[in-house]
Order: C-alpha cells, then structure tokens, then sequence
C-alpha cells in the first residue's frame, strides 16, 4: 500500500483499543454476560413458574441454603473429587511414564508410540465414550467375552454400567485414555530439555538411575508438570460428555451424576434454575480456586 | 541427551512394552472401523471378528440414508461443517488482532486484559450452560448457525489468543517498522508482513479450535433444538439413543464419520500442534 497522503485516523483508532474489540465483546457476551446472568440467577426463586414467563423473586442466599444442606449435592462433590483424583493420578502416572519411555526408544518405535497416542488423542470424546461403551457391552461386548475366555467363569450378560463402582471404573478408561497423550507429548518435550552433560556428570559422580532421575531430572521438568497437573485437575473435575454419554448407553444417572452433569439435571429436568445456578457458582469457584495457582505462575512469568 | 544405549535384554523388555502402548491407543479406535465393516449379524454374534473379513458397507448406507430417530446425517453434516467453519475463521481473526494489541502495544489496562483473560479460561462452560442458553435466548439467536458458532469463538478465544500472542511475540516488530518505513500503515504492516510469519502458530491455534467446535456436544444439545438444526455429535447421541444401543455395527459407522474428519486433520498438522501446545508450557 503505497498511497502518498494518508488520513491519520483519529487517536483511539490509532491505539490498541480496536484491535481488542471483536475478540472483548464476543468474550464479554457469550461468556461474560452469562456469567453474571448465573449469579444473579443463584440469588433469585427461579422455577418452572419462572421459566413460563412469572417475575423472578430475590432470595438471597437462600439456594445456596438448599444446596449445601442437600446431602445429594455433596455425594455428588464427593464423587467428582474422587473421579477427578483417580483419574489424575492415572493420567499424569501413566503419561510421564510414557514420556520417560519415549525417550529411551530408538526412533522407529518412538514414532509408533507417537502415532497411537495421536490417534487416540484425536478421537472426538464421544465417540470415544460410545467406543468403549461397547467394548464394555453387557451381551456382545469384547471385555467380557475375552473374561469369559480367560478366567473360565461366564461372564457373558455381566453389566458394567449398572454398578455405579464399574461405572466409573469405565469412565476412567475413557478419560484416562484420552487425557495420556497430551502428558505424554508434554513430558516428553520437557525430558528431552534436560542437558545430558549434567545427567553423565551425575553418573560420573556416583548417582543411579534413580537418583538422578530425583536430583536432576524432576528439578528440570518440575514446572511442566506442575502446570500439567493443574490442567488435569481442571479438565477431570468438569468432565461432562463422557459420563453423560456413558448414561445414555447404561447405567443410573442418579448413582453416577458428576458435578457437571448433576448442574445440568437440576436445571433442565428438575426444572430449578436457581438452584442449578447456586450450584454452577459453587463449580466457578472451585475451578477458579484451584487455578489461581496456574494463573499467578503465568503472569509472574509474563512480567519476567 | 546423550544416547544411552540400553543393554540387549533391556532394550527388549522396552520394545515390547512400547508395542503394548501402541496397541492400547490405537485397539479401540480399530476396533470402531472394524466393527462398522461388518454385518450387523457378526458384530453381534458370540465370536467377534476381530478382521472385517465379511466386509460390508451396508452400515455405512444405512447411517447415512436411513435416518434414525429424528435428526438425518446429512442436514447434521452440513450444520457441523458450518457452525465449525465460522468459528474456526472468527476465533483465529479475532484472537489475532487482539494478540497483536497485547503484544506490540504497552497500555495501561493490559495487565488487566491478560488477567482476565486467564480467569475466563478457567471458567467451566458447564457452569454456564442455562444462562447462555437464556443470553442467547434473549438475543433469538437459539437454533441459529451464528449462535452455536459465537459460543464456540468465545470459548476458544482465550486459548487462542494466549498461544497467538506467544507466536506474534517470537516476530520481531523490526519487519512491522521497516514495512512502514516503505509506506504501509502500520495494519498494512500487521496484515502483510505478520500475518503470513504466523503460519505455525495460525496452524495451531486453528487445530485446537476446529477440534473444540468439531466435537463439542452440550452447548449444541441445548442451543440447537431443533431436528434441522442438529450438529453430529448430537446425531450420534440420538443415534445410540434410537437404536437402544442395540445395532452395534451401524452405530460404529456413525461413530466413524464422526471421528475421521478430526483424525485426518489430526494427522496431517500434528507436528505443528504439538510443537505450538508445547511451546506455551515449556521454556528452553
């Protein structure tokens, strides 16, 4: 653009502020705007009666009453920690394992294990969940014919989604396996930062594979897998569509709700939208409560 | 990292354990084409088959031209390729200006922005499912191709911008001054000499954000009501849902041609989305 007399726009024009707009208001409608909507929502009376057109009634606290005296709401808590821990535990256990793999495997086979994580990371969460909700199928489902061959007694019409304990334990298959590869390529990126020079001049001096892995290794790639970790513990505390999914094709939604699925219940099928907001409240705060750690580690390293 | 070469009974043990990982990823995805190539009478027979060797194509047929339940394939398609296609577009443009704004400017709310910016990524759409819903109910955009994309935008921007802003950064501002110097205004600098240096960046962001509208599921069961309006992963739920979970085979198909646009467009950038997700988490 070669125009030799250029209008200067005017000075607000000129600075960052247009370059913020598109981006500032779509987030402050869709995810802003919302966001306030819900808490106010929390504080009002809001049922079917509301739903269909009544004025929405201020209560104060008053869901927020309902809901933490609800021992629904905290077997529902309870288990999403519990999911959440076992599935984070396995994920970031399985995957820096993996990564530690990886760095020790000639090429060829380095790229074999790439490729089927890849592939198991690519597969949409849902079709995944429907996947494994059939290998894990009461009459023609793999898992149980393969028991069946195994062990010798018939496990054949045996239902996993029925007893909310292998319920779950499905549904950590599912998540586990989805959640590894993206530790893994992590972690792996991060191993292949440590010096060697350090690691030999370790050796040299004494250590074993073990405490060099404890006195050199861990310190270098300690911050990845912090961040990691609290990844992980974001994304396996709202988990949603698998266990939402995995109803769908069996099991009691009752014995098996997780938060994110148990908001949307009380909210849709319950019809209490108030209760339903408390709730979500109580979810923002959690996850915002957890990540404060990540979010200041972030902004240190930004003013750094 | 100097290569340690493991002893023979060592580097044995560590093949063998890598073939066991292998074949963990990748069994049930095999297993979900496998299973949709098959008639419907051996997938469900006591002896699996654990090669198509009756190969047949009639579940693929069927899932597409037979529709179950009230939502057809086609119409679920044509809605999934949209709504993603406008988002995918809308995420990368937007989060590209405002990367730009909080890279190569200094201003005093944009701490601010970057603050919040962190804060709304880690909010839970879960959370926010019912009052979007009501927001966008407001605004009569339920049901609506520009709805279901703008929540789809906003939920990806703040990741977006955060990886972009790091590629904009590793540009040198040097390139933008010496367009200008030569006449560009400086959005003629932005548009021809940093948009295109983006490519990895652009490539990453824009996987992630195909990948997040491709497969999202509950925004679109709750904001596209009607059967018209549909996207796949809610035709595959009604799916699994019509056929009781009964018709394996079919249901495996539709799984499929959910999966293999995400897997192909997986494969083909993938070094480029490991190394732009990567890049954010590890410092050399």
């Amino acid at each position: 653009m070669s125009t030799a007399v250029r209008r200067r726009p005017p000075a607000f024009l000129r600075g960052p502020l247009p370059l913020l707009v598109p981006a500032g208001v779509v987030v402050a409608a869709i995810t802003g705007w919302p966001l306030v909507q819900l808490v106010i929502m929390s504080l009002q009376e809001f049922g079917r009666a509301q739903i269909f057109g009544a004025p929405p009634e201020w209560v104060g606290l008053a869901n927020y009453v309902d809901v933490f005296t609800d021992p629904t709401f905290w077997a529902v808590l309870g288990r999403s920690l519990a999911f959440c821990a076992v599935n984070v535990v396995a994920t970031m256990v399985l995957g820096v394992a993996i990564a530690a793999l990886m760095t020790r495997l000639s090429r060829g086979f380095r790229g074999l294990v790439s490729a089927g994580l890849l592939l198991a990371w690519a597969m949409p969460p849902l079709a995944a969940t429907v996947v494994w909700g059939w290998l894990f199928d009461t009459d023609s489902g793999l898992v149980n014919y393969l028991l069946t061959l195994v062990t010798g007694s018939d496990w054949m019409g045996h239902s996993w989604l029925f007893n909310p304990v292998s319920f779950y334990f499905v549904a950590t298959v599912i998540v586990t396996w989805q959640s590894i590869p993206f530790v893994a390529f992590t972690a792996y990126a991060a191993l292949t930062q440590v010096p060697g020079e350090v690691l030999e001049a370790a050796s040299l001096d004494g250590a074993g594979a073990v405490s060099r892995f404890r006195l050199v290794t861990l310190p270098f790639i300690r911050s990845v897998l912090v961040v990691l970790l609290v990844l992980q513990i974001i994304w396996d505390m709202r988990v949603f569509t698998q266990i939402y999914a995995l109803q769908t094709i069996g099991g009691l939604a009752e014995a098996t709700n997780t938060i994110g699925v148990y908001i949307y219940a009380v909210s849709t099928k319950g019809g209490d939208l108030g209760a339903g907001g408390a709730i979500a409240v109580v979810l923002v705060v959690i996850m915002l409560a957890i990540s404060s750690y990540y979010i200041r580690a972030t902004l240190r390293e930004e003013e750094a | 990292m100097s290569r340690r070469t493991a002893r023979r009974p060592a580097r044995l043990v560590l093949n063998v354990i890598a073939v066991v990982v292998f074949v963990a990823s990748v069994f049930p995805v095999y297993w979900m084409v496998n299973s949709s190539l098959l008639p419907a009478s051996a997938v469900s027979s006591s002896t699996p088959h654990l090669f198509p060797d009756l190969f047949t194509l009639k579940n693929y047929v069927a899932v597409i031209l037979e529709p179950k339940g009230d939502i057809r394939f086609l119409p679920a398609l044509g809605t999934s390729l949209l709504v993603t296609g406008v988002s995918v577009v809308a995420a990368l443009l937007f989060a590209f200006l405002a990367a730009l704004a909080l890279t190569r400017f200094r201003f005093r709310s944009r701490r601010g922005f970057i603050v919040a910016l962190l804060v709304i990524q880690m909010v839970p759409p879960e959370a926010l499912l019912i009052s979007t819903y009501r927001v966008l109910d407001g605004w009569h955009l339920i049901n609506s191709v520009i709805g279901l994309s703008l929540v789809y935008t906003a939920t990806v921007l703040p990741f977006t911008v955060w990886t972009l802003r790091g590629f904009v950064n590793g540009i040198p501002a040097e390139l933008e001054e010496a367009a200008m110097v030569d006449g560009c205004s400086r959005m003629g600098a932005f548009w021809r000499v940093t948009f295109p240096l983006l490519g990895p960046g652009l490539a990453a962001t824009g996987v992630f954000a195909f990948i997040q509208s491709w497969n999202e599921f509950i925004y679109a069961l709750v904001v596209m009501t009607r059967p018209d309006s549909r996207t796949l992963p809610v035709w595959l739920r009604a799916f699994v849902q019509a056929t009781k979970a009964t018709d394996w085979a079919q249901i495996m198909a539709a799984s499929t041609l959910l999966a293999i646009p995400v897997i192909v467009f997986f494969l083909i950038v993938q070094g480029r989305m490991t190394s732009g997700l990567v890049a954010g988490a590890v410092k050399g």
